[in-house]
């Protein structure tokens, strides 16, 4: 096995130096009856290094990925240019084999790093601050959600149903088990009717929504005043370079999914959960946090993790959540991604997806094909003449990933898509699709 | 990582200039829109850095020069399972038809996908002994929680879900395990561990006797943390469910087990995994984990959608799941993780999976026996894939701490061992080789220990001040604490800096 060095005089030498006669002595204390033959599982036999290759080559051309088709496909996942120098960063073995940064003088390079992106994450959020990442989108939001019910001490949460319908998925089952309430808040014409439920721990909606919508967040901040209730925001990291951020309408949490910053979709998996939040809600907030101290003997700078009191591994029971590992290398990705693209460069992604999305919904509406509304960042609702299923299975064998079908996931006619124009669409592919479509619905 | 004279890094923004570009971006070819009358408000300042991109790779490449990964040397942190990442796992996980892949396109078109999932699977199911395996957790202690949700579920289905209230916790437990409980709704109950390193029996028979109704799980973890297999594994499970409760097995330390035994066989109704420490998938500095679970027949209705099963010789991904606790992750779990620890079980293969833990435990015992003169082990017994040590002795006697020897390895050029943990053993010190280090390393990694046990001897201030050798000393982390300097401020060199500083804090 490439993978284990040892020769057989190391064995040997270390079995000697043990005081045992073999490996298999070492195993004296499982039990006879609860002990496997060497090779008695019943699973493939190994391949060599080349054989291992043209396998997993095989099974991945056997998808149809991203580089056959054309994506207009987007809720929460989205196509956007990942540039070369992310993919460089986070190989290299120093950050892609470390482990989570316990030991800080052995970890500064990272521990930087993070520090580096709660800035630029709590930044383009609006927000005081940011935690050092969550597993993904949909748990961040979860997170924020059980997080408001410590504040507020109330077991009940509203969601608006123009959130991402697998967020709030992950919400029930969450809140399912540990017994908080979850009730959902109607929309019309794809925006969020206003919050009234009392007795609310948070309100969360979604900017832009599930629909592409951009929600008016002063009337939920107002609400939430109101009401005595936490304001939850899920966004979009992208559309925040463009938008007024969800922090400046004053929303206390603002979560959401980073992978459009520089992770490969990948089938959805790895992403990242960012999390931020006004600086008072600090000592609450769940996962690592890295902050900047000084030596003790010296006067030299340096970061480590902090407010540990409020994790796991020393709270147990009490700590403010169960997470452990995060998405470190991927908040890595992140951090390069907003640098490789800076300021002008987010600010550039953000104005061409809504270029591109106005540009589609006014192509599309001179084959009558209308979206609900037009003010959307990169992804909007068409309602189609046929099935949208069936339309998203004649464009395919065009080439092109149409969009979401959301008769799935929300009653009435079967026929609503959900479009999405990232940065990458050309206004050749955004023609190629209208022609297609005209073709299809013929 | 072993340079002495790194100048002390500055933070990204400090080397902005405005106009700068680190990326060669498309140029929008659709026109022009005014882009408030669609948007309504727009944000007016965003305080990103402007580099270019040779600056950008210049500062991750110092950063990383003041890192320490396994490619780096020796890491030999307890519970961890620190192996070798190989290479080729990273090679297959960029594979386009991989990596670009959306979750929410159409199932048909991902059939080598689905494949990747279900091969994880069958082999997980193998190697575990579980009848099934769902990959959806996105690490250990997400998967510790949805296992505790599909207990959860279970008794609720059997009307005992209002009965059955508490979980039990050795006291040798990872903390994700109470907070794991926790976050299902349970109590909590800590069961002590005995003189010898096992469940206190005596204990547990007691406990059992008294709320054993009450009881809805014990989460174990086997090997313990403590390093030592619990021989009454068998006995302990038939305890649990004499008393109508489950057993969830805490899979951490299953390097220890692959290949040998499974725990599926022991008696456990479920377990988890964690695939960035037994199956290779790289730690990425703290994440992203990767948490299979497996489970016994009985739990598998309530599994988390969708579930990856054949029907009529077909992969498909089942989300007509009447009885499922629902969705605990966004889309399909860690993809290409699975794609990574697939490429290493196959790699592996049936012929080879045992060498896994035969190997590891060999280093453990070796190190062990290496060590026992100047740190001895908190056990007089054989370890499994890591050894527990204490460094009570040059505590008492010289004021010397575990964390002060373990500070003083980074000198040597090894990352410390676990320290403090598991929390009853004083002065504990926790090594976990993994079976991928060869033995010149181990005797390294030993007579530096060796020669650091003999420093704390003769010069302890040498530990107390350690690490003297890095790029920064010992950090202060009351002082974090205390100053709350979590993000950067722009404009951090003039009055304003000084205004938002205090405001954060």
């Amino acid at each position: 096995m490439p993978y284990i060095p040892h020769t057989e005089a190391d064995v040997a030498e270390m079995l000697a130096v043990i005081g045992v006669s073999s490996i298999d002595d070492l195993f004296c204390e499982i039990p006879a009856n609860l002990q496997l033959q060497p090779g008695s599982l019943d699973i493939p036999k190994a391949l060599d290094e080349p054989k291992l290759y043209a396998h997993l080559l095989e099974l991945a051309s056997k998808n149809v990925d991203l580089s056959k088709v054309t994506c207009f496909l987007g809720a929460g996942i989205y196509d956007r240019y990942i540039p070369a120098s992310v993919g460089a960063v986070i190989s290299r073995g120093e950050f892609l084999t470390a482990y989570t940064p316990y030991q800080p003088e052995a970890s500064q390079g990272y521990l930087q790093a993070i520090y580096e992106f709660q800035t630029m994450v709590a930044e383009l959020y609006g927000c005081d601050i940011a935690n050092a990442s969550m597993y993904d989108g949909a748990t961040s939001m979860a997170e924020a959600a059980i997080m408001s019910t410590s504040l507020n001490k109330r077991q009940k949460v509203v969601v608006s149903a123009a959130v991402h319908p697998h967020y709030r998925q992950v919400l029930d089952t969450y809140c399912w088990s540990m017994d908080i309430e979850v009730v959902t808040q109607t929309t019309n014409h794809g925006l969020t009717e206003p919050f009234t439920e009392e007795e609310a721990a948070c309100y969360i909606v979604q900017y832009p929504n599930f629909f592409g919508s951009i929600e008016d967040l002063a009337a939920v901040r107002e609400a939430c005043d109101k009401n005595g209730s936490t304001m939850i925001v899920v966004s979009d990291p992208v559309a925040c370079a463009l938008l007024k951020p969800p922090g400046h309408f004053g929303a206390d949490i603002v979560v959401g999914e980073g992978q459009p910053m520089g992770v490969p979709m990948g089938l959805g998996g790895p992403g990242v959960g960012l999390f931020a939040c006004k600086k008072d809600l600090i000592r609450f907030i769940p996962g690592r946090i890295v902050g900047k101290t000084k030596e003790v003997h010296g006067d030299k700078p340096g970061y480590v993790m902090t407010l540990r009191t409020r994790e796991q591994d020393i709270r147990r029971e009490k700590a403010t959540s169960n997470i452990c590992t995060n998405e470190a290398l991927m908040a890595l990705a992140n951090t390069v991604y907003m640098i490789a693209l800076g300021k002008n460069g987010m600010r550039s992604v953000a104005e061409s997806s809504v270029r591109n999305a106005q540009y589609m919904i006014s192509e599309l509406e001179k084959i009558c094909i209308g979206a609900m509304t037009n003010r959307v960042f990169c992804e909007f609702v068409v309602t189609l003449p046929k099935d949208a299923e069936w339309v998203c299975g004649a464009m395919l064998d065009k080439g092109i990933l149409a969009g979401l079908p959301l008769g799935k996931y929300y009653e009435g006619p079967p026929n609503t898509l959900l479009i999405c124009t990232t940065e990458l669409r050309t206004k050749d592919q955004i023609d190629t699709y209208v022609s297609a479509l005209k073709e299809v619905l013929a | 990582m072993r340079q002495t004279t790194v100048p002390e890094p500055k933070l990204i923004f400090e080397k902005s200039r405005a106009g700068r570009v680190g990326c060669n971006l498309p140029k929008c070819d659709t026109p022009s829109v005014e882009l408030n009358s669609i948007l309504g408000e727009t944000r007016e300042d965003l305080h990103l850095p402007e580099v270019a991109e040779l600056d950008l790779l210049r500062h991750f490449t110092n950063l990383s020069h003041i890192n320490y990964g396994i490619e780096t040397g020796f890491y030999p942190l307890g519970s961890c399972t620190m192996k070798y990442n190989p290479k080729i796992n990273e090679m297959t996980a960029r594979m386009t038809g991989f990596a670009n892949l959306h979750p929410l396109q159409p199932v048909e078109t991902i059939p080598g996908a689905l494949e990747i999932l279900h091969g994880v699977q069958s082999i997980l199911c193998q190697v575990t002994g579980f009848d099934f395996i769902t990959l959806q957790p996105l690490a250990g202690a997400h998967g510790e929680m949805t296992c505790l949700m599909l207990i959860r579920a279970y008794f609720e289905s059997r009307g005992e879900g209002q009965k059955r209230k508490i979980v039990l916790v050795p006291d040798s437990a990872h903390g994700t395990n109470p907070a794991s409980a926790a976050r299902c709704g349970y109590d909590v109950k800590s069961i002590p561990t005995d003189a010898e390193g096992n469940t206190n029996l005596a204990v547990l028979t007691q406990v059992l006797e008294e709320i054993g109704d009450q009881v809805a799980a014990l989460m174990l973890t086997n090997p313990s943390t403590l390093g030592l297999f619990e021989p009454n594994i068998e006995k302990i499970c038939k305890m649990i469910h004499d008393a109508g409760g489950q057993v969830f097995c805490d899979g951490a330390n299953m390097n220890a087990m692959v290949g040998t035994t499974r725990p599926g066989d022991h008696g456990f109704d479920c377990m988890h995994l964690n695939l960035h420490k037994t199956f290779s998938t790289p730690h990425g500095g703290g994440g992203p984990g990767c948490g299979a679970i497996g489970l016994q027949k009985h739990l598998e209705p309530f599994l988390p959608k969708p579930v990856i099963r054949t029907e009529n010789g077909e992969i498909i991904a089942d989300e007509d799941r009447p009885k499922s606790i629902g969705r605990v992750a966004g889309f399909y779990g860690q993809f290409l993780m699975e794609v990574r620890a697939y490429t290493y079980l196959m790699a592996y293969g049936k012929e080879n999976m045992h060498r896994i833990s035969k190997f590891a435990v060999l280093n453990a015992n070796y190190v062990r026996a290496r060590l026992k003169e100047v740190l001895p082990p908190a056990h007089d017994r054989p370890c499994m894939h890591e050894c527990i040590l204490t460094a009570e002795r040059y505590k008492k006697e010289k004021g010397v701490r575990a964390l002060d020897i373990s500070k003083r390895l980074i000198d040597y050029g090894f990352h410390p061992a676990t320290n403090y943990f598991p929390l009853i053993v004083p002065e504990c010190f926790m090594i976990e080789p993994t079976e991928t280090e060869n033995k010149e390393t181990l005797d390294e990694f030993c007579d530096a220990l060796i020669a650091i046990c003999h420093e704390a001897e003769t010069d302890p201030d040498l530990l107390h001040n350690a690490p003297s050798t890095k790029i920064v000393g010992r950090l202060d982390e009351t002082l974090a604490v205390k100053q709350l300097d979590v993000r950067w401020i722009p404009g951090a060199e003039n009055k304003e800096y000084t205004r938002l500083r205090q405001a954060i804090q």
